[in-house]
């Protein structure tokens, strides 16, 4: 609990609207978009600019107090879920757009700017922001930058730490670092690569100057369905091979097939696995592109190829894979979600044992992935209500993550750590480089005020933590297309 | 081989005494004055793993930049970010040649290692991306001797900090790179290069605006009334987008381009010569006539013997920072370039006490002795 004294401190900077701290006001702040993981904060306070976020650090710097950042809230590895002693920092407030430069392609914006509000601003320039995570509607840009989020569309057009230049950051002391510039580098390390990513751990980002691209002249979209889920990740493979790098590769199995078409009538052939792929960039070249994939998947085994030629039919063809996870949410009353990465070559492998760990545990799985950069999303189905289901859902997606770093790959490709998985880092890092991450950490808040007890695990205490469970298909904001 | 760095490393570290990474030494000329022994990882030379299907390649720090890419482009593949090889003696002598052509450069003894060390990129940069961008994971040895591995083979990887990224463009300062792998990509299939006589104002704010506008651009650059463009993609969209800028064909457009990279001109002979990255669309700095323009107006490359906090606080009012690229005259030696770097303030854009602070801290936790090309970076890391 924190002190009375300490909570009118906090007030004396901020204006009373901006401190919460009654219990029925704080309770939508319990969880972020991994609703498994809840914890009423003690205090939340919404900072309305800058300077009143660096007090609001200094304060707590003084009074030892904890700092956990949480932007939209829409993380799904409870990384921004509140500890308890800790003031809950939410910087939704600061949602200024505070300026564009069409010339120079950049915008500066504020950490709780909707991701998708710079596209929409920039969209009267033929500009956007490319990294596009599904819940680009809600997500805020702070969060962006805290997890280093990806997209359908990351193959081609890179992650949040490729599209950003500069960011003014807080350290916990209340330092302001202006790291990047506007330039396309900067003096000493590369503090714009170690924040991305870094999870709230290390500062607090009030500023994030992004950059903006032109919109490619047009997209089009391939369907191909197969009848073998290993044809389908070597044509996967053979793609990449033949030069095309596709703006969206995806990929589904039987199950996610059949869940999103009885969902939102797609119009899906019946396989045991569809490819969807995506060219975009100059008329010319997406025409050549297009044509290539068409022979490619042909010659990789697809039973049928279906070339998108309308926006309608485009943004049809991508209905079912976005309501994928909704859909495959009405097959069971629970699942529970991976987000591993393995190199592609692993693809076929991967899906074959856990087709026989499916069997093993009793449990099915559809897969949904984006199969061009090899991250998958296992969704494994159970019922909480049936007894031992729970444990047998996490053993099995904990065994799901360690065959992915059994083959190269890694536990989390686009949803961070956070607490959900910070029992698995142990599998894939050892004692030395979690010690040197405990490290990096103390660089910046070296007493350890900012977000603790996240993302890396302490090494005498690899904690078993559980996972994503959705409940009835409940998930906080069902509204927003996810994944 | 690495079990020798190890020792050396672990060694060195006992007796607190300063050591000089050294892969193919043709980026020796790149920072402050360092002191030492030289630690060489010419031992550790190979390509690891590299499966064109995955656009993946892990080599060795020592594996010669050359042979990488040559087994690249057997494969139809490149490192998009055109890592500058600067082999040895690249630069012409000040005065050499009476016109701007551009000299044919000599091999290179650039390796992987150094080229992620020193963290620069070529033509391409703005275009694809830089070193940093394209670097997946590393494995290092930092300055106790300990052998350490951060990110791995996969594109999407969010599990821990970044230090891969990290690494890239520290000099050394943090770990000895022993192994890197790398995102590689398709090389295009056509390019072609055209050249327009444009003022540097007009050409500033025209690559500003085409790099707004849906055309395969590559690289760019600028210098005494030309600008010269280059587009990569299917023949079908270079054509398409020639037909749409117009301009003059450069024949050779490759040779143009690999030559800026190096620095194999008679202008990048002159000393001092700064390196001053800025936001794109700043207009003409109006710091002499002596420049080069690239990566879109981003970086300007100025021979100029101007104080340095001229330069710097110029390049800092346009959103970016000043390196003293070539300090002393060639040949000078280290010990004037040394004298010479110190005149300015260190080769690098000094750091705001904040931004000092955070990276001494890092680098006193990876390197608690200062032994890794100590003084490199700032004196006094």
């Amino acid at each position: 609990m924190l002190s009375p004294a300490f909570l009118s401190k906090l007030r004396g900077i901020l204006p009373a609207h901006c401190v919460l701290h009654e219990r029925e006001d704080l309770a939508p702040f319990e969880s972020d978009g991994l609703a498994a993981y809840r914890n009423v904060p003690d205090v939340v306070a919404l900072p309305e600019n800058e300077a009143q976020v660096a007090a609001i650090l200094r304060l707590c710097h003084a009074e030892k107090i904890a700092v956990v950042a949480r932007g939209a809230g829409t993380g799904l590895a409870a990384g921004a879920l509140p500890i308890d002693g800790a003031v809950l920092l939410v910087l939704t407030k600061l949602k200024r757009i505070k300026s564009l430069d069409p010339l120079a392609r950049t915008a500066v914006v504020e950490p709780g700017v909707r991701n998708l509000a710079i596209s929409e601003a920039a969209a009267a320039h033929g500009l956007y922001y490319a990294p596009d995570p599904s819940s680009q509607i809600a997500c805020s840009i702070g969060g962006n930058v805290a997890e280093n989020s990806g997209g359908v569309h990351c193959l081609k057009y890179g992650l949040t730490v490729h599209n950003i230049l500069k960011l003014r950051a807080w350290t916990i002391d209340g330092q302001l670092l202006e790291i990047g510039s506007d330039a396309l580098d900067a003096p000493g390390y590369d503090l714009l690569a170690l924040l991305t990513g870094s999870e709230g751990m290390l500062a607090v980002i009030t500023e994030v100057t992004v950059k903006l691209l032109p919109r490619p002249e047009r997209a089009q979209v391939v369907l191909a369905a197969f009848d073998d889920v290993a044809q389908a990740g070597a044509a996967v493979g053979n793609i990449i091979a033949a030069g095309v790098v596709p703006a969206g590769l995806e990929m589904m199995d039987r199950l996610a097939i059949e869940a999103a078409e009885a969902f939102v009538h797609a119009g899906y052939p019946m396989a045991e696995a569809l490819l969807l792929c995506e060219v975009d960039g100059v008329n010319e070249e997406v025409s050549d592109d297009i044509r290539t994939v068409h022979d490619v998947l042909a010659a990789s085994g697809a039973t049928e190829i279906r070339t998108a030629d309308s926006e309608e039919q485009r943004l049809k063809f991508w209905a079912g894979r976005k309501a994928a996870f909704p859909a495959v949410g009405r097959l069971a009353p629970d699942y529970y979600c991976m987000d591993g990465t393995i190199p592609r070559a692993q693809l076929p492998h991967v899906l074959q044992r856990i087709r026989e760990m499916s069997a093993e545990f009793g449990l099915r799985v559809a897969n949904v992935f984006h199969a061009g950069d090899g991250n998958l999303h296992p969704l494994i189905l159970y019922d909480v209500n049936r007894p031992g289901e729970l444990d047998q859902a996490e053993t099995f997606g904990g065994r799901i993550l360690e065959l992915c770093v059994e083959v190269g790959g890694t536990i989390t490709g686009e949803h961070g750590v956070g607490l959900e998985k910070i029992r698995q880092m142990c599998t894939q890092f050892a004692a030395p480089e979690l010690a040197r991450f405990h490290a990096v950490k103390a660089a910046f808040d070296p007493a350890g005020l900012l977000n603790p007890g996240k993302a890396v695990p302490e090494l005498h205490r690899c904690a078993e933590w559980g996972a994503m469970h959705v409940h009835g298909g409940q998930l906080p904001h069902p509204e927003l297309p996810r994944f | 081989m690495p079990d020798t760095i190890i020792e050396r490393i672990r060694a060195a570290y006992a007796e607190e005494t300063p050591l000089i990474i050294q892969g193919g030494g043709s980026k020796g000329f790149y920072g402050n004055a360092d002191e030492g022994e030289v630690l060489s990882t010419h031992g550790l030379a190979g390509v690891v793993d590299y499966q064109p299907t995955e656009l993946v390649l892990t080599a060795c720090a020592g594996t010669p930049l050359a042979e990488i890419e040559a087994l690249l482009d057997a494969h139809g593949q490149m490192l998009a970010f055109e890592p500058p090889h600067f082999g040895g003696n690249h630069f012409p002598h000040a005065g050499e040649g009476a016109n701007d052509a551009l000299r044919a450069p000599k091999p290179s003894n650039a390796t992987l290692g150094g080229a992620v060390a020193a963290g620069l990129s070529g033509p391409r940069r703005p275009y694809a991306g830089a070193a940093r961008d394209f670097v997946l994971g590393v494995r290092i040895v930092d300055g106790t001797g300990q052998p350490l591995r951060f990110g791995g083979q996969v594109i999407k990887n969010v599990a821990g900090y970044d230090v891969s990224r990290l690494m890239v463009g520290a000099l050394g300062t943090l770990g000895v790179i022993t192994e890197v792998s790398l995102k590689v990509l398709p090389r295009p299939a056509a390019e072609t290069t055209l050249q327009f006589e444009l003022d540097e104002t007009a050409a500033i704010g025209r690559m500003n605006e085409w790099a707004g506008l849906p055309l395969p651009q590559s690289a760019s650059a600028w210098h005494a009334g030309v600008l010269t463009l280059r587009l990569s993609g299917a023949a079908s969209a270079v054509c398409a987008a020639q037909a749409k800028l117009g301009g003059e064909i450069l024949p050779d457009g490759g040779a143009f381009w690999q030559r800026l990279r190096d620095h194999a001109t008679p202008f990048f002979g002159t000393r001092p010569l700064w390196r001053l990255a800025v936001k794109s669309s700043t207009p003409p700095l109006r710091l002499g006539d002596a420049q080069w323009i690239e990566w879109g107006g981003a970086l300007r490359w100025l021979a100029s013997d101007l104080p340095a906090a001229t330069l710097r606080a110029a390049a800092h009012a346009a959103g970016g920072h000043a390196t003293l690229f070539y300090g002393a005259p060639p040949h000078a030696g280290a010990a004037a370039n040394a004298r010479f770097a110190a005149l300015h303030d260190g080769v690098f854009a000094p750091l705001s006490p904040a931004m000092r602070t955070v990276q001494y801290a890092l680098k006193q936790r990876f390197d608690p002795r200062g032994i890794l090309n100590r003084g490199r970076m700032y004196p006094d890391f």
